[in-house]
């Protein structure tokens, strides 16, 4: 029963997921929730429940225990939605689970960072089934064969919380959690205009997207979404642009795997500075319209 | 109305923590523990709560040493009516803490069971949706805003892409995010004056059947050390050098 099952909550998360079931070494199926087109990156076959929106936790979660029983490790990308579904299939399934994932020695040992990243714990899995939510960062996509052969599935949803709304924020730009270029600010950035006006703007000019601290989000300054840290987004982007934040714990947990820090801050004895592969002591309001400048000049 | 609010004791989160040279823990030496910054924004708002419905009674639970009557005392002090402590020197990963708090459950019978969504140690963000599966309760994780009406409850919660509104039958596991509220502040004296309120201390109905066991713990990776640049010109020819833009 070494199997992986893949669950792909939208087309975009079948190649990643495909990347870490091939690091894992065994056979797998993905199962994609919604969405009705997934490229075959090596499944051997590929599920579509071809729902329009996917379902809150508790309603979802039950079709899929049924379904995950024919596997011994059932596995999704980390994000804010499959930590909410993919820890209650465990609880239901009674399995072992490992929360964001960052590399794998065997299907039975993984190593995740913990307490902010302040350690990377060696875990072992003592029961099967798996659990696993991982952070693509660290497992490469495997190449597209062309379109997988959908084989449509009924999930069946049980009763559960009732969505009564939902708002989206942001859109236009790309994914924070994907993209290549990321700009984030903190505190001093005064209000929600200002950030959108300083941060988002520098970040459009780089075709990149946009993150905040808890510090800015808490204050209103930036929305829920962005916050970047331990506590809310991870970030891996090839270049990552901090501008007026401190470097707290919480947040660089965040950031570590950017390969490119930038630190823009007017205390040259900010913490961020010891992550920063270049840091710039400077007033943001000043920096910032010098880089978009300087950019500008040498297109 | 019933609210159950476990709670965690961990290292203070503000603290610089590594691991000790031989990678069987953290090294402790020194370093303060509180109570998990999560649970501490349940508590308060299980006592918000209270302020509009004052039939609510709030039990806060915890599992794990003695000492976590610290974390205890505290929820006691922030308005928390009585408290358990399920003392157990074992280790306890979140399946587990997840079958202890189930069983607790089905005796005090709570309407809703408010918790952080991740302890700040081992950040696994697991036990309040494991928990809501072995009850089959409706949960509502990662909560920005709690509104409990007749039978059940709506929470706003803070998702991938902004937030929505679930409405749950009660009873419900309900995990709680950062911009819940903002805990009200306890000094020590408040702590101590805690003391007369209950602290029931049993042992656990349930052995801990881990599922997962920390073989050891590393360091992080060093990154490379960095350097400052002296004005933006430097920047900006430094990251094109890069190729990073
Ligand atoms: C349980 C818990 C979870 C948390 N999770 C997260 C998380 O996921 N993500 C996160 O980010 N934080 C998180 N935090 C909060 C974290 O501890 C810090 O408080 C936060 O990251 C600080 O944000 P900041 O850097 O914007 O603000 P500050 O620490 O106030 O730093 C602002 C910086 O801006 C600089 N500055 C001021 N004016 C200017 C200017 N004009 N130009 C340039 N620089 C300027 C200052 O020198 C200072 O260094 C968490 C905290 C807790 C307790
Ligand atoms: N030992 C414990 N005692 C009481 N509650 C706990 C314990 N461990 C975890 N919890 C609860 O579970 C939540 C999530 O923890 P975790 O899944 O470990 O990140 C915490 O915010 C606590 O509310």
């Amino acid at each position: 029963m070494a199997k992986t099952l893949v669950i792909a909550f939208d087309p975009a998360e079948v190649a990643s997921g495909a990347g870490f079931a091939t690091a894992l070494g065994q056979p797998f199926d993905v199962l994609l929730i919604t969405g009705n087109a997934a490229n075959n990156a090596g499944a051997e076959r590929t599920f579509l429940a071809g729902l329009d929106s996917v379902p809150p936790a508790d309603s979802l979660t039950p079709s899929l225990v049924a379904l995950a029983r024919g596997y011994s490790h059932i596995v999704a990308v980390s994000s804010m939605r499959s930590k909410d579904i993919m820890a209650r299939l465990a609880g239901a399934l009674d399995a072992a689970m490992v929360t964001d994932a960052i590399a794998i020695e065997s299907p039975t040992v993984y190593k995740r960072p913990i307490v902010a990243g302040a350690a990377i714990a060696t875990v072992e899995t003592l029961t099967e089934p798996v659990v696993v939510t991982f952070r693509p960062a660290g497992f490469p996509e495997p190449a597209q064969q062309g379109e997988a052969t959908l084989e449509p599935i009924t999930l069946e949803l049980s009763q559960g919380s009732k969505r009564i709304s939902e708002s989206m924020h942001g859109g236009g730009r790309p994914d924070l959690t994907q993209a290549r270029v990321v700009v984030s600010g903190g505190r001093p950035l005064k209000d929600a205009a200002t950030f959108e006006k300083v941060i988002g703007g520098l970040a459009d000019q780089l075709g990149g997207a946009v993150g905040a601290t808890r510090a800015a989000v808490d204050s209103g300054i930036a929305s829920n979404e962005l916050q970047v840290g331990q506590t809310g987004k991870i970030v891996a982007p090839d270049l990552y642009i901090a501008a007026g934040i401190s470097g707290s714990t919480q947040h660089m947990a965040g950031i570590k795997d950017s390969k490119t820090i930038v630190a823009i801050n007017n205390d040259p004895s900010a913490p961020i500075f010891e992550f920063a592969d270049l840091g710039l002591v400077a007033d943001l309001y000043d920096a910032i319209p010098a880089i978009r400048a300087a950019l500008d000049r040498g297109k | 109305m019933k609210i159950l609010v476990p709670v965690k004791r961990v290292l203070d989160p503000f603290a610089k923590v590594r691991p000790l040279p031989d990678g069987s823990g953290m090294d402790t030496a020194g370093v303060k523990f509180e109570m998990n910054p999560f649970d501490e924004i349940a508590i308060e708002e299980a006592v918000r709560q209270r302020d509009q419905h004052p039939e609510i009674e709030i039990v806060a639970v915890s599992i794990g040493l003695p000492e976590a009557e610290d974390q205890l005392r505290k929820a006691l002090a922030m308005g928390a009516d009585k408290a358990i402590l399920i003392e157990s020197t074992e280790t306890f990963d979140p399946p587990s803490i997840a079958d202890e708090l189930a069983a607790l459950a089905r005796a005090e019978q709570p309407d809703i069971i408010l918790m952080g969504k991740q302890a700040t140690d081992d950040d696994s963000n697991q036990v309040g949706q494991m928990l809501a599966a072995k009850l089959g309760w409706p949960q509502a994780t990662f909560a920005s805003k709690i509104v409990i009406v007749a039978g059940s409850v709506q929470v706003t919660r803070e998702t991938d892409t902004g937030d929505e509104v679930l409405e749950c039958a009660l009873p419900a596991v309900v995990t709680v995010d950062l911009r819940l509220n903002e805990p009200r502040y306890i000094a020590l004296p408040g702590i101590i004056k805690a003391r007369s309120k209950p602290l029931d201390r049993r042992a656990p109905t349930t052995s801990p059947r881990p599922r997962t066991r920390v073989r050891r713990l590393d360091p992080p990776p060093a990154r490379a050390p960095g350097r400052k640049v002296a004005s933006v010109d430097e920047l900006v020819g430094a990251l094109r050098e890069r190729g990073a833009i």
